[in-house]
C-alpha cells in the first residue's frame, strides 16, 4: 500500500485513492470528424508499461480532486505527483 | 508409562505451577511457561502427526514458527476449534485440548500409512498425472484425497472471540528481539526515534538469552546476563513500545506492515471472556529494522523424518529454556559448530550425548575441544546414511564421506539412539525482506542468501543479514545502526567480546548414501512429503524454473512455506542442473509469514458490521409495516409489503393493481440526487446526456440517458431545471456514486473551463412518489396551497411548495405511467410527510408498494432499468430509444461511438417485448431465447431481462434482448427450459397505454 502525496492534501494512505488509468490522453475536441480507427485509438488503446508510467489518480475519499502521478510500476516508486493541466515534472 | 524427561529448571518455566492438558484424549502435565511441544517432549511424546502424502509418523522438529510437522487441531468440537496450529507456538494452559491433525483414525494406527508402502506409485506430480482423466471422475478423487489428506477441521459455529484492528505510526519498527533487535531498539529510542519493538515469542532475547557459557562473553559477562541487563533497561525507555506475542505477517511496499498481536491464546478459556483475542496491527513505519534471526537447516539424508529427529538448536532450546531433554541417548549430526553449542548446553545439564557425527574432517574449534574433553565420541568426516525405528528413532547408520563428499566409503557403523539433533547450518530469515520487494544475493562461502538491495528505508541486522556469530553481530550491528539512523555513536562501540564459534561448514545439499537415490526417502519438504528423488524426477521430466519445480513437487507449498527445506531444494536443483545457486533465483515468500485466522483479518467487520448499509428516513415505517427488504447497492429498500399470509407474488399483484386503479405510494429516497449549479450548467448537461438541454424551461423536468464514451448506456434519470443556472439531477440508486465520480472526472480533467459545481445531495432529501388516478387528490390534500391544475402543473414540471412551514419540491413525473407526483423534502421530515400522505390517501386505498411492484409497473410501460435490461453492451439504439439521441448536438459523451462499424450492425441484440403463448406462463429472468431447438448446437439469440405476471393486463409479460429483435415483431421464438420449451411472440416493449393517456388521467 503506497503513501500518496495528494497535491491538495499531502500524504495519505493509498486506500483513500482511486486509480484512473493512463494520463495525458486528451478527449478529442471533434470526435465526429475522426475515423473509426482514430476514435478507437482514443477509446481503447492504453499503455501498460513495466517501468515509469504516467497515471491519473483521484483522491476519492478525500478532496475528490483528480491529479497525475508518475509511478514506476516495477517497484511502485512514485516519482512525482502534479495537478491536472500541469506539465509532468519528469520526462 | 510416560517418562519424565524434565532435567533441571528451565529459564522459561515455573515449576511451582503445574498445568494439566490433553493431547489426543490423554491427560498430561506440564508447567506454566511450557509450549505444547516442550510439555509433550517432557512426557517423552515425539509422535504428533502424520505426513501429508505418505502418512509417515512425524514428530516435533523445531522449537519455533518454522515447525513443519507438529501441526495440531486445538479445542476439537467447539466453536473455538482451530486447525493448522504449530505445537511449538502454543503456550499451554489449564484445560488445553489438542489433537493430531493429519491422521485418521489415530496417530498410532493410520490407514493412510499404506501410502508409505505404495510410495513408488506416488512420485512427484502424482496427483496431476493420475487424477487428470477422465474429468468426470474428479469428484470422486477429490473426496478421497481430501479425506485422507485431512487438512484439519474448520469450526461450524460462529467465532466467539473478539478481534480488533489498530493503526500504528512509528519512526522505527524493530522486528525481532534477539540481541541485535534489542540493541537496535535501544539505540533508536535513545536517539529520539519513536520506536516499536515486536517479537513473536512471549519473551524477549532471541537465542542469546539462553547462551550461558564461558565461550560467549560480552564485557566479561556471559552473553545471556549481558543481554538480560539490556532488556531490563529498554523496558524503562519512554520512546519505546514493546509488543511480545506479536508476529509480523506481511511486509508491503512503503514500509506498511501487518502484525498480529496475540492477547488471549495462552489463557485458559474461561479467562478469555470479553477480552480481545488478536489485534491486527497495521503499521506504517518511517524506518524498519529487521532482526528476524535465522532458521537452522536440517540435512537431507535417507529417512531424515522420523520422530525424534529434531533441529540441534531446538534440542538446545528445549533444554535451556524448558529444562527438557528430548532424549536419553542423544546423537548430534552436524556440518558446522552449532551442534557443539547444543552439546555444551546438554553437558551442563547432565543430558547424555552418545556421539556427534560431523561432516567436517578437521576442525580447529574451541567448542569442539570442549566437547572432546567430556569424552564424547566425535565421528569426523562421517555422515548419517540411514535411520531406524518406526514411531520413534531407535538408531542410525553412519559411513565415512569421500573426499569430494559425493560418496560414502568404508564400512557402516550402527549407533543406537532415541534422539538425533541435526544442524545443517543457518538460513537467514529473509521472508519479510523479500515480501517487501527486497533483492537477495548469494554468499558462496557459507551458501546463504542475504539481503542486498533494499526497496524502502529499511535495514537487516544480525543473523537475518548473515552475521551468525556473536562477534560479527556486536561489531556489525552498531556500524549499520549509525549509518541507518544517521547518528554519531552507539553504546556498543568498545565491547569486549569472546566468541568461540568456528565459522567453517561443509555444506552438502543432498548427502550421499550407500543406496541408490530411488530407494531412499530423503525429505526436503517435510510438510508436503517432497523428497530429493521427487526434485530430481521433476528435473528429468524437463522442469527447469524453480517456480515450476516447486509447484510440480509441491515443495514449499505447505502452511510453513518450506521454511526448512527451500534451500535444499534449490541446492539440489542447482547441483543436478549444473546451475549456480545465485543465478537460479529463489521462490517467492508470500504473506502471511505464519498463518492468520480469518477472525484476525476481518476484525470487527462481522455480522451487521460486515458492510455498511443505508436506510432511508422512512425505513422505520417500512419495518413497522412488515415490509420485506431487498439490498440495492448498500441500501435496504422496501421490496414488498405482505399482508397476513400473502406470499411475494400475491402482495405484488395486489400492490400493482392498487397503484393503477386508485393510488400507490413508493419510498424513492434512495435515488441518487446531484445538485448542479453554475453558468455553464446547461452546456454541461448537453455534453453528458444524449438529448438536448439548453431549451428546457425553468420549472420543467426531462428524462435523460447517459452513455459511456463507448456508446453504451451508463445511467438514466430525470433532471429538473430549478433556476437559470440550477438543476437537480436524479440517478439510479445503484449508480449514484459512480455517476457523481464520472461527472467530476469530466469537469476536472476534460472541461475545466466550464463553470459548473456538483454536490451530492442524495441523503439530504426524502423522496416520496404518489401515483395512480387518485394521486392528485391525495397530494393536494397534503400540500394545500398549490394549484394542481394540469394547466398550471402539467406532467414533467416542478413546483416549489410548502407543507406547513417546511419547503419542499414537487415534481410531476412518472416511472409507472400513471398520473403521479414526487415530493422531495428535507430528509428528517420524510417519515412525517409519508404518514401524512397515508392519512390523506386512506379513503382511496392508498397502497405502499416496494421495488418489486415498481419494477412490474414500469415493465408494463416498457421503461428500462439500467443494469437489469441493459448491461455494458447496450446502446440507446439497441434499446429502441432512438428518440432520446439528439441528432443536432455536435457532441456528447459516447456520441461518436454510436456509429462505429460495430454499433451500427443491424444484428445487434435489441430490446423487445415478449408475450407467451400461454398468458399464464411467466418466463424466468435470464432464460435463453432461441429460434430453432433442432439445430445443434442450438443458436442463442438472446435472453430474458425482465419478466412478470401483469395483473393489470392479466397476462404474462417480458422484456428481453434478441439478436436483430427490432425487425422481428410478431415472430415466434422459443424459450427452452429444462422440462419444456415455451413458445413466445416478439412484441413491442410497451405493453400498456402506448398513448400515455393515463399520465393525465
Ligand atoms: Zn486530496
Amino acid at each position: 500500500m503506497f503513501v500518496i502525496n495528494c497535491p491538495f492534501c499531502g500524504e495519505r494512505e493509498q486506500s483513500e485513492f482511486k486509480a484512473g488509468g493512463e494520463a495525458h490522453i486528451v478527449r478529442p475536441k471533434q470526435p465526429t470528424e475522426l475515423s473509426d480507427d482514430e476514435w478507437a485509438e482514443y477509446l481503447f488503446m492504453r499503455k501498460n508499461i513495466k517501468g515509469v508510467q504516467f497515471e491519473r489518480w483521484n483522491h476519492a475519499h478525500g478532496c475528490r480532486k483528480w491529479f497525475n502521478m508518475v509511478r514506476d510500476t516495477s517497484n511502485d516508486e512514485i516519482k512525482a505527483v502534479y495537478k491536472m493541466g500541469e506539465k509532468p515534472p519528469i520526462e | 508409562m510416560t517418562k519424565n524427561l524434565r532435567v533441571k529448571t528451565g529459564k522459561a518455566i515455573d515449576e511451582t505451577y503445574r498445568i494439566s492438558f490433553k493431547f489426543n484424549g490423554k491427560t498430561y502435565y506440564g508447567f506454566k511457561g511450557d509450549t505444547l511441544s516442550s510439555a509433550l517432549l517432557a512426557n517423552n511424546v515425539h509422535l504428533v502427526g502424520r505426513s501429508f502424502k505418505y502418512h509417515r509418523p512425524r514428530g516435533i522438529m523445531t522449537a519455533g514458527s518454522e515447525e513443519p510437522n507438529a501441526i495440531v487441531q486445538l479445542h476439537d468440537n467447539s466453536s473455538r476449534t482451530e486447525p493448522n496450529v504449530r505445537a511449538t507456538e502454543v503456550e499451554i494452559y489449564e484445560g488445553l485440548e489438542a489433537s493430531s491433525q493429519n491422521c485418521w483414525p489415530s496417530v498410532k494406527f493410520d490407514v493412510g500409512g499404506i501410502n508409505n508402502f505404495l510410495s513408488p506409485l506416488l512420485p512427484a506430480g502424482f496427483y496431476y498425472k493420475t487424477f487428470m482423466w477422465p474429468a468426470s471422475f474428479w469428484e470422486k478423487y477429490e473426496y478421497f484425497i481430501r479425506k485422507s489428506a485431512g487438512l484439519g477441521k474448520s469450526p461450524t459455529e460462529p467465532d466467539p472471540d473478539i478481534y480488533e484492528h489498530r493503526y500504528i505510526h512509528c519512526d522505527v519498527l524493530v522486528i525481532g528481539s534477539g540481541i541485535s533487535g534489542v540493541m537496535a531498539a535501544k539505540t533508536a529510542a535513545k536517539n529520539g526515534f519513536k520506536t516499536l519493538l515486536v517479537d513473536e515469542k512471549p519473551n524477549l532475547g532471541g537465542s542469546t538469552i539462553y547462551q550461558n557459557s564461558d565461550y560467549f562473553k560480552i564485557n566479561n559477562q556471559n552473553s545471556n546476563s549481558w543481554l538480560e541487563k539490556e532488556i531490563n533497561e529498554i523496558k524503562k525507555l519512554k520512546n519505546l513500545e514493546i509488543k511480545t506475542r506479536t508476529s509480523v505477517a506481511a511486509y508491503h511496499g512503503y514500509n506498511f506492515l501487518l502484525a498480529r498481536e496475540n492477547f488471549t491464546d495462552h489463557l485458559p478459556i474461561e479467562q478469555r471472556k470479553d477480552k480481545t483475542r488478536h489485534k491486527l496491527l497495521k503499521i506504517r513505519a518511517k524506518k524498519v529494522i529487521s532482526a528476524t534471526g535465522s532458521i537452522e537447516r536440517p540435512m537431507v539424508f535417507d529417512n531424515n523424518d522420523r520422530p525424534g529427529i529434531l533441529l540441534s538448536s531446538a534440542i538446545k532450546r528445549y533444554a535451556d529454556f524448558f529444562g527438557v531433554a528430548c532424549g536419553e541417548k542423544n546423537v548430534l549430526f552436524t556440518n558446522n559448530d552449532s551442534a557443539y553449542e547444543t552439546a555444551i548446553s546438554l553437558i551442563q545439564k547432565g543430558i547424555n550425548i552418545e556421539a556427534i557425527i560431523d561432516n567436517r574432517e578437521e576442525v580447529d574449534s574451541k567448542l569442539v575441544y570442549e566437547v572432546e574433553k567430556n569424552n564424547i565420541k566425535i565421528f569426523k568426516g562421517y555422515t548419517v546414511t540411514n535411520t531406524f525405528g518406526y514411531k520413534k528413532i531407535s538408531g542410525i547408520s553412519i559411513k565415512q564421506l569421500s573426499k569430494d563428499g559425493q560418496k560414502v566409503v568404508g564400512s557402516r557403523i550402527n549407533l543406537s539412539c532415541d534422539c538425533l539433533g541435526v544442524s545443517g547450518g543457518w538460513t537467514p530469515a529473509v521472508h519479510l525482506f523479500t515480501q517487501s520487494g527486497g533483492k537477495l544475493k548469494f554468499r558462496d562461502e557459507d551458501q546463504v542468501f542475504i539481503p542486498s538491495i533494499y526497496p524502502s528505508d529499511q535495514l537487516s541486522i544480525g543473523s537475518c543479514n548473515g552475521d551468525f556469530t556473536l562477534d560479527e553481530i556486536l561489531i556489525n550491528t552498531p556500524k549499520s545502526l549509525k549509518e541507518f539512523l544517521n547518528i554519531k555513536n552507539t553504546e556498543y562501540e568498545s565491547l569486549e567480546v569472546i566468541s568461540s564459534t568456528n565459522k567453517s561448514k561443509r555444506n552438502i545439499w543432498l548427502l550421499p548414501s550407500d543406496k541408490v537415490l530411488g530407494k531412499t526417502k530423503s525429505f526436503v519438504d517435510y510438510q508436503n512429503d517432497a523428497t530429493a528423488k521427487d526434485i530430481k524426477l521433476a528435473l528429468r521430466e524437463g522442469f527447469r524454473s524453480i517456480e515450476h519445480v516447486k509447484r510440480y513437487t509441491t515443495t514449499g507449498m505447505g502452511t510453513d512455506q518450506g521454511k526448512l527445506g527451500n534451500m535444499h531444494a534449490l541446492g539440489i536443483i542447482s547441483e543436478t542442473a549444473g546451475a549456480k545457486m545465485g543465478e537460479l533465483g529463489t521462490t517467492t515468500f508470500r504473506p502471511p509469514y505464519t498463518p492468520l485466522t480469518f477472525g484476525t483479518i476481518v476484525g470487527r467487520n462481522v455480522g451487521e458490521y460486515f458492510d455498511i448499509f443505508r436506510k432511508t428516513p422512512i425505513h422505520s415505517w417500512h419495518e413497522k409495516n412488515k415490509a420485506e427488504f431487498e439490498n440495492v447497492g448498500q441500501w435496504k429498500r422496501a421490496w414488498y409489503y405482505p399482508k397476513e399470509n400473502e406470499n411475494m407474488h400475491q402482495a405484488v399483484q395486489r400492490e400493482s393493481k392498487a397503484a393503477r386503479e386508485s393510488a400507490g405510494i413508493l419510498d424513492a429516497s434512495t435515488l441518487g440526487k446531484i445538485d448542479i449549479q453554475g453558468t455553464d450548467a446547461s452546456e454541461f448537461l448537453n455534453r453528458v446526456y444524449t438529448n438536448a438541454w439548453s431549451k428546457l424551461a425553468i420549472g420543467k423536468c426531462r428524462y435523460g440517458l447517459m452513455l459511456n464514451e463507448d456508446g453504451m448506456v451508463y445511467d438514466d434519470g430525470v433532471t429538473t431545471r430549478l433556476g437559470e443556472n440550477h438543476y437537480i439531477m436524479t440517478t439510479t440508486t445503484g449508480g449514484a456514486a459512480n455517476v457523481m465520480g464520472k461527472l467530476e472526472d469530466y469537469l476536472q480533467t476534460e472541461w475545466p473551463e466550464l463553470d459548473v459545481y456538483l454536490t451530492s445531495v442524495t441523503d439530504h432529501f426524502a423522496t416520496i412518489s404518489v401515483c395512480g388516478p387518485n394521486s392528485k387528490k391525495i397530494v393536494s390534500e397534503v400540500i394545500s396551497d398549490l394549484d394542481f391544475s394540469d394547466e398550471s402543473f402539467p406532467h414533467m414540471s416542478f413546483k416549489n411548495a410548502k407543507i406547513g412551514k417546511i419547503n419542499c419540491r414537487v415534481m410531476r413525473i412518472s416511472f409507472t405511467g400513471e398520473h403521479s407526483y414526487e415530493i422531495n423534502i428535507q430528509a428528517n421530515y420524510g417519515k412525517s410527510v409519508w404518514e401524512k400522505c397515508m392519512e390523506a390517501g386512506k379513503d382511496y386505498n392508498i397502497t405502499p408498494y416496494g421495488t418489486e411492484t415498481m419494477h412490474l409497473l414500469r415493465a408494463e410501460k416498457g421503461f428500462i432499468i439500467v443494469g437489469q435490461d441493459t448491461d455494458a453492451t447496450m446502446t440507446p439504439i439497441d434499446l429502441q430509444m432512438d428518440w432520446i439521441v439528439s441528432k443536432k448536438k455536435y457532441d456528447f459523451i459516447g456520441k461518436r461511438s454510436l456509429y462505429r462499424s460495430d454499433t451500427i450492425r443491424e444484428d445487434r441484440k435489441q430490446l423487445v417485448g415478449l408475450l407467451t403463448e400461454d398468458p399464464n406462463e411467466v418466463l424466468e429472468e435470464g432464460a435463453q431465447i432461441v429460434a430453432d431447438v433442432k439445430k445443434s448446437p442450438i443458436e442463442m439469440l438472446g435472453h430474458i431481462t425482465s419478466s412478470y405476471f401483469s395483473p393489470n393486463l392479466k397476462k404474462s409479460i417480458a422484456l428481453g434482448v434478441v439478436r436483430g429483435g427490432k425487425n422481428m415483431i410478431g415472430q415466434k421464438l422459443i424459450i427452452p427450459m429444462e422440462k419444456k420449451n415455451i413458445n413466445v411472440t416478439v412484441a413491442d416493449p410497451v405493453f400498456l397505454d402506448k398513448e400515455n393517456k393515463r399520465l393525465n388521467a
